[in-house]
């Protein structure tokens, strides 16, 4: 169950997504994010979902292997889409089921949404999948430095940042690893009254917990005794570096921009 | 209680691109009573087919015969709490598994759950938490305040009192000093000897495999490459490095003997002692 899991995974590969510098990236999922909202009608989406696919072509990951592995996502994701179907009362009836009746809107507002949130998770797993926690984390401070000037912690947020993405994987299999000793002593966590299944997460928490808070601090006394003193006077052994496909990236997502909204205008 | 595994693969993601491999045609039996030393090198597969073993993973292909019940590849397995309490799973740095805010509950909690009264777990988690060499006082102690070894002891007292007929031992000893791991090691062999408890032995130590086990299953890449008595298995030192693995110190202290002095004995000795005596008997009179 657990190893299907990519959130947070980088997954190594030679393409041009992954060879893009992690700023550009960063900018990219950002501006995308701002931008989807722009599109409100059948059109706009398509055009969004082609881009997307475009991207997700461009970086050597398969969308198969992208949906099992954000399975929970599609959980929540069919979660909205429920929600938003017996929300709207607007436009024709399509189906009366007494209680609950459904309209055309909302057909049409949960096909949207869903799509919405669906791009969305794609772009910001395509970030996580081809870039290293490493980059992401050099990119984030390097286009928060502005800030500092103002005092705004950016290396120690960045820091943080980079530890929580990196102990994601770790503490995923650690909770296999310690469920699977608990279930050795009986606990049963898949079956049962929901009361006694809460009651069996207890036994995984705990240790989780006090396993995660150790390594925290073992991490901290390896910091210090390697003389770490935060972001003051630090160079980098990786220099980022803006290439002409940086710029395109953008570029192609100004257009984007531009056509979702025309079509909103237009349609 | 016999352990038989027929044919057994699995494939972690099983159907996603990262499917992988773990473990295929993998067959052999563990009758009652024995004690089974299944060895390896890192990734040859050990920890996955031990999980076998009490039906945490059911194979992807094939079947696992644990005493009446069978785990079969495809069919869906209903209440399989019986099985895991008849096959004790001690896994590497158990102490991570502790929970409960003192020892005597920790230990409680895994007989309780296959349905011990609590009178009868307390009774449990008192004779056991001597046997694992700590004295009853620990037992109103919060298992984080303890040591790591005390913690390693206070996790092995834990699954040794839900009474398994069938005790599996990842690693038991990684990461404790000498004597605490000879002290460990000789308490399940006692405890082997005294109860006739099937011992199962996933490890990495020759030593231990040599000194302990009736069997020895040798994985590699997955695959069962050898079963057999450990005095077989270690006369051949070339087949165990092709399989990325070593032999026991005291093999390789007589191959060297026998180098050095150009007399050779019968067989591989699996201990010290034996060595002295079979050399002994060979030269009717010590070697130096």
């Amino acid at each position: 169950m657990m190893e299907k899991m990519i959130f947070g995974r980088y997954i190594p590969a030679d393409s041009l997504v992954h060879r893009m510098d992690p700023r550009a990236k960063l900018v990219f999922v950002f501006a995308f994010i701002a931008i989807i909202f722009l599109a409100d009608n059948v059109w706009a989406y398509a055009l969004a979902a082609i881009f997307t696919l475009a991207s997700i072509w461009l970086s050597g990951i398969t969308v198969r292997f992208l949906i099992s592995g954000l399975k929970p996502v599609m959980i929540l994701i069919a979660f909205t889409f429920v929600l938003q179907l017996f929300f709207a009362r607007e436009g024709q009836v399509i189906l009366d089921l007494g209680l609950f009746t459904i309209y055309e809107e909302g057909v049409r507002q949960a096909l949207m949404i869903s799509t919405q949130f669906l791009l969305l998770v794609f772009m910001t797993s395509l970030l996580t999948l081809t870039t290293t926690p490493i980059s992401i984390t050099d990119g984030l401070e390097s286009l928060l430095n502005p800030l500092k000037k103002i005092r705004f912690p950016a290396h120690e947020l960045a820091l943080m940042m980079s530890i929580a993405l990196r102990f994601i994987p770790t503490l995923m299999d650690e909770t296999d690893k310690i469920m699977k000793a608990q279930m050795a002593r009986g606990s049963d966590m898949s079956s049962g009254p929901v009361k006694d299944r809460i009651k069996a997460v207890v036994p995984l928490m705990i240790p989780l917990f006090v396993n995660a808070f150790k390594r925290a601090e073992d991490l901290a006394t390896a910091m210090e005794v390697r003389g770490y003193r935060g972001g003051e006077g630090r160079t980098k052994y990786r220099l980022l570096q803006w290439h002409l496909r940086d710029t395109l990236a953008l570029f192609s997502l100004v257009l984007l921009a531009g056509l979702l909204g025309s079509l909103r205008i237009w349609l | 209680m016999d352990i038989s595994l027929q044919k057994v693969e699995y494939r972690y993601a099983a159907g996603s691109p990262f499917e992988k491999k773990a473990i295929e045609d993998i067959s052999f039996t563990i009758p009652s009573g024995q004690c089974v030393a299944i060895i390896g090198h890192t990734g040859s597969g050990k920890s996955t087919l031990l999980l076998h073993l009490n039906a945490l993973l059911k194979p992807t292909s094939g079947s696992v015969v644990i005493g009446d019940r069978t785990v079969k590849a495809g069919r869906k397995e209903k209440d399989l709490k019986p099985i895991r309490q008849k096959v004790g799973i001690v896994f590497q740095f158990p102490e991570q598994q502790l929970f409960e805010e003192n020892v005597m509950k920790d230990i409680c909690y895994g007989p309780m759950n296959f349905g011990v009264s609590e009178e009868e777990a307390k009774k449990r988690a008192r004779y056991w938490i001597e046997q694992v060499g700590l004295s009853q006082e620990i037992l109103e102690d919060s298992p984080f305040d303890l040591s790591g070894g005390q913690m390693r002891r206070v996790a092995i007292a834990g699954v040794l009192a839900m009474e398994p007929e069938v005790l599996v031992l990842d690693e038991p000893t990684a990461g404790l000093d000498p004597r605490g791991r000879k002290e460990i090691m000789d308490m399940f062999y006692q405890l082997h000897k005294k109860r006739n408890l099937t011992l199962i032995l996933v490890t990495h130590s020759m030593e231990d495999a040599a000194e302990y086990a009736d069997q020895v299953v040798v994985l590699n890449k997955g695959r069962k490459v050898h079963e057999g008595t450990p005095r077989d298995l270690f006369a051949d030192a070339e087949r165990l490095a092709e399989w990325g693995l070593g032999v026991p110190e005291v093999v390789r202290f007589q191959r060297l003997l026998e180098e050095k002095t150009g007399r050779s004995l019968p067989g591989v000795c699996l201990s010290i002692d034996e060595l002295a005596a079979a050399w002994n008997e060979q030269s009717g009179g010590p070697a130096v």
